[in-house]
């Protein structure tokens, strides 16, 4: 276990990838089966417990320290796994560490009833970071900056020829510790045989453009095509044959999770065996509906008939990648596109239709698209249209974010100066910096005169750099505290105005103020503006009326 | 009498009404008592000012001879009387010339811990419990998540890494009043002889401390076309440099921070630091349970930091205990860059 918790927190403060690379390499060379298989589950998330849950830790911690301090500490800390493992009290009795397989197989077999007993043992055995470790097995999450992605191509590094990819072709059908996997890529077995017909294939993905007049020269708009943006959820639709000749077919996150327990109704849409990429939406008479109400599909845990009747989901396919049973992501974009076309036309479903392509000719042409969709083509759909991607014509589909071949537009934001009233610690990464905050413009109150109402809330947009900053205002204007909210100063002459940018609003009967942003952020601090000059509530709700 | 009559807090600090002194006063006042050096406890601009000789020296150096109108030294262990109050100062442990405040009126003893460690620290005189009826503690690191260990333990780590790496400059963040100067005294005992390099806004506090007969090996100030050859080098620098262009030309550097939030994992890699040495110039929360019971006092009031945790546990050991809930007193980590500034001669 020493060994595998000094990997952990060796990789949680090695911020370079290929160090991290490197360290996790080192570990599978050095350590033998099974330990590195199980800890190749650990670090790929692959391991669930039943019996060992969050709960269990808070349990014996209670036991142990007083819940208020608990509780404070963990509001500091951030983090269940850490603020036991460094509360725990009594001394190390390092008589007898457990090793990785043990404590996994006793998490596995351990009772119920037993576990409590078994896990405090354990937790007096350890250091501080051993029970780190130990109880970041438990609560999942590691937190330590290291994908499932980067430990797989930590494995394939130990070959000599293994590209991660084929990895990840093989990942699915693979259980820990896994001693067939090592096995192959350290040359001393037959490559493992992916059991699963319709694996997951990592997603390509596309770097955004920010102002025009930055690029307009460096790309040629000859060599790009240009689609709509569609604002759902990416996904992958891959369908293969099982070894008696059934179809299978497999929904998945842009990340490689499985979704499609969430969205059965497109379950009989795949009759070709072939993977798509596309986006998730939802039609409702032929017309894509915004974003919002995606959301109010997947808030819903019951898939109910009703849900699926009231928003039937619906793909609209941006690219193939496997044509039948072809693997064609080496072909160019255009290509692919042809493919797609015609693997399109053979489905015989209305859950799945192509997304449109969008002619342009020079970067105005598609500017001028970008302004304006629905005159563009996107028609009565132009709400749901985030902005235009663009796809060289010759590019290969390839894994990860390269450089160069495909970009996002997105459309300009809304943004709206609001003053900061509240703020929150964040967690993780951001743990005890205040980091969430809630922002309100002006409106009358009750007595005529002006009072802040609050908006939104946001945490991110901002620069490591203006964090520090925004948490030392924060620091130095508490006018209150609420458990782990801060209220700060918010007065017509002293405060902060955020300059707060977001994709669209909504009317909402849960907020105070009536509306609710889409995506907001932090688009820019406004040290130097007066919260009286922040904008009125008024100025929201005309937006509500344009759109 | 109310304890509340000796010391009540105000916007400008906590302020003594029948001696009419301030102490630590945030904002200029005509009569302050200053704890200690760090910038957000001593500040420039008061009508006179009463501390250690070690602490009125600090405040020359860092705001220039104007620094107050007056100024009046005052041994550890000396008595002075101001109108009715006996004040007179104790080592706190913390920085060169830090002090407890003891103020006794009335035959009622209060004590004003300011910044305070019990871990020994070879560059300034170890804490003095004084016995009281009411302290004021500090409670930076009032958490039961944070136990420091033992300093050198830390500084090995550093040492044996400049070993492993040679061809390395390991860049270590330190605040630079008394931070800075323990690691280099520190390195020292855990046998690091080289120069140790420091970054400019170190140098006048570090060639003070110095000047105090305080051993700390040889120090050299880094030259900007020097710095490729820094390699296994042990370079300390105040925290914000680590992450600033400064740092960029050093060969692969190992960036730490000797801070006692390097205890929290987050903390440390929110800075991109590699290297955490938990080491800290505030009393962990061990030693702040242990010290409010060794002063004996009946009464807690408790400051900067994390007030409520503190409160709490003296409470449930049946103390009364209350925050002060004063603003404007930040840990010294992270409130460097303000230090940077001035050092460099520009407006915050």
């Amino acid at each position: 276990m020493n060994r595998f918790a000094d990997l952990l927190e060796r990789l949680a403060y090695e911020p370079r990838r290929n160090a991290k690379l490197r360290l996790m390499t080192d570990y599978f060379r050095e350590v033998p089966d099974p330990e590195r298989g199980w800890a190749l589950a650990a670090l790929t998330g692959a391991l669930s417990f039943r019996n060992a849950k969050p709960g269990l830790i808070r349990a014996l911690i209670m036991e142990r320290t007083d819940p208020v301090l608990f509780g404070l500490s963990y509001d500091y800390v951030g983090d269940l796994a850490e603020t036991v493992a460094l509360m725990w009290p009594g001394e190390t009795r390092a008589n007898s560490v457990p090793t990785l397989g043990d404590i996994i197989a006793g998490l596995h077999e351990t009772s119920k009833s037993d576990l409590p007993k078994r896990l405090s043992t354990w937790l007096d055995a350890l250091d501080e970071t051993g029970r780190w470790a130990l109880l970041k097995l438990i609560t999942g999450s590691m937190r330590i900056g290291a994908s499932a992605r980067l430990a797989k191509t930590a494995v394939a590094a130990l070959g000599e020829e293994i590209a991660p990819n084929e990895v990840e072709l093989v990942w699915h059908g693979l259980t820990p510790p896994y001693e067939s996997l090592f096995a192959w890529v350290e040359g001393l077995g037959p490559k493992p045989l992916s059991e699963d017909p319709a694996p997951f294939r990592p997603a390509m993905l596309a770097t955004a453009l920010e102002d025009v007049t930055d690029w307009a020269e460096a790309l040629s708009a000859g060599d790009f095509r240009a689609e709509w943006k569609w604002d759902g959820i990416r996904v992958q639709a891959a369908t293969g044959s099982n070894a008696d000749g059934t179809l299978v077919t497999r929904l998945y996150s842009r990340t490689g999770e499985e979704i499609f327990g969430a969205f059965p109704d497109l379950l009989h849409a795949f009759s070709e065996e072939g993977a798509i990429d596309g986006e998730l939406l939802i039609l409702r008479e032929g017309r894509v509906q915004s974003f919002n109400v995606l959301q109010q599909r997947l808030n819903r845990k019951a898939v109910t008939p009703k849900l699926l009747a009231d928003f039937p989901a619906h793909i609209r396919a941006y690219d193939l990648l496997v044509d039948g049973r072809e693997d064609i992501r080496d072909l160019p974009f255009s290509e692919r596109r042809q493919r797609l076309v015609n693997f399109v036309s053979r489905l015989d479903t209305d859950r799945v239709d192509l997304s449109q392509e969008v002619a342009f000719s020079t970067w105005d042409d598609l500017a001028a698209a970008r302004a304006d969709p629905a005159s563009a083509g996107a028609g009565d759909d132009a709400e749901a249209v985030e902005g235009v991607m663009l796809k060289r014509a010759d590019s290969a589909y390839v894994p990860g974010r390269p450089k160069g071949l495909w970009f996002k537009w997105k459309r300009d934001p809304f943004t709206v100066d609001a003053v900061l009233m509240y703020a929150q610690r964040g967690h993780g990464k951001r743990s005890s910096y205040y980091s969430d905050y809630t922002f309100g413009c002006w409106a009358p109150g009750e007595e005529g005169e002006d009072v802040l109402v609050p908006v939104g809330k946001a945490y991110f947009g901002f620069t490591d750099e203006e964090l520090l900053q925004l948490d030392r205002f924060v620091r130095k204007n508490t006018t209150d505290r609420f458990g782990p909210v801060r209220a700060v100063t918010a007065e017509a002459d002293h405060g902060l105005v955020l300059e707060i940018a977001f994709e669209g609003l909504q009317r909402s009967t849960r907020h105070k103020s009536g509306v609710a942003m889409r995506f907001p952020r932090v688009h820019r601090i406004r040290w130097d503006k007066p919260p009286r000059e922040a904008d009125r509530l008024d100025h929201l709700e005309a937006l509500l009326r344009e759109s | 009498m109310r304890p509340e009559d000796l010391l009540c807090p105000t916007p400008r600090g906590l302020y003594c009404p029948p001696a009419d002194v301030h102490i630590d006063p945030l904002r200029p006042v005509p009569k302050a008592l200053v704890t200690h050096g760090h910038s957000d406890h001593a500040r420039s601009g008061h009508g006179a000012v009463l501390a250690t000789a070690e602490t009125l020296d600090i405040m020359e150096v860092r705001y220039g001879p104007d620094f107050a109108g007056s100024r009046q030294a005052l041994a550890y262990g000396e008595r002075i009387k101001i109108g009715d109050v006996s004040i007179s100062f104790h080592p706190a442990g913390h920085v060169l010339g830090s002090a407890q405040i003891l103020l006794e009126w009335k035959g009622f003893r209060a004590v004003v811990s300011g910044d305070y460690k019990r871990e020994e620290d070879p560059t300034c005189a170890p804490f003095e419990v004084v016995p009281c009826d009411l302290f004021i503690t500090e409670a930076t690191f009032g958490l039961p998540v944070f136990r420091h260990p033992p300093a050198l333990q830390e500084v090995e780590k550093l040492v044996h890494s400049a070993r492993l790496f040679p061809e390395r400059a390991h860049l270590i963040g330190a605040y630079s009043l008394g931070k800075a100067q323990r690691l280099m005294a520190l390195a020292r005992r855990a046998g690091h002889e080289a120069p140790i390099y420091l970054h400019g806004a170190l140098l006048r506090l570090t060639d003070f401390y110095a000047a105090r007969g305080i051993e700390l090996g040889e120090t050299r100030p880094v030259k900007a076309d020097e710095r490729k050859t820094l390699g296994g080098a042990i370079i300390i620098c105040p925290p914000s440099a680590t992450q600033d262009l400064w740092a960029r030309r050093f060969p692969d550097p190992v960036t730490g921070f000797a801070s006692g939030w390097m205890r929290v994992k987050a903390r440390a890699r929110q800075k991109g630091i590699e290297l955490p040495l938990v080491i800290s110039d505030h009393a962990d929360w061990d030693d702040l349970g242990r010290t409010v019971l060794d002063t004996g006092a009946g009464e807690i009031w408790v400051t900067h930091g994390q007030e409520d945790a503190l409160v709490h546990w003296c409470q449930s050991r049946g103390l009364k205990a209350r925050p002060l809930r004063l603003v404007g007193y930040g840990d010294e980590d992270e409130g460097e860059g303000a230090v940077i500034e001035e050092a460099a001669g520009g407006a915050p």
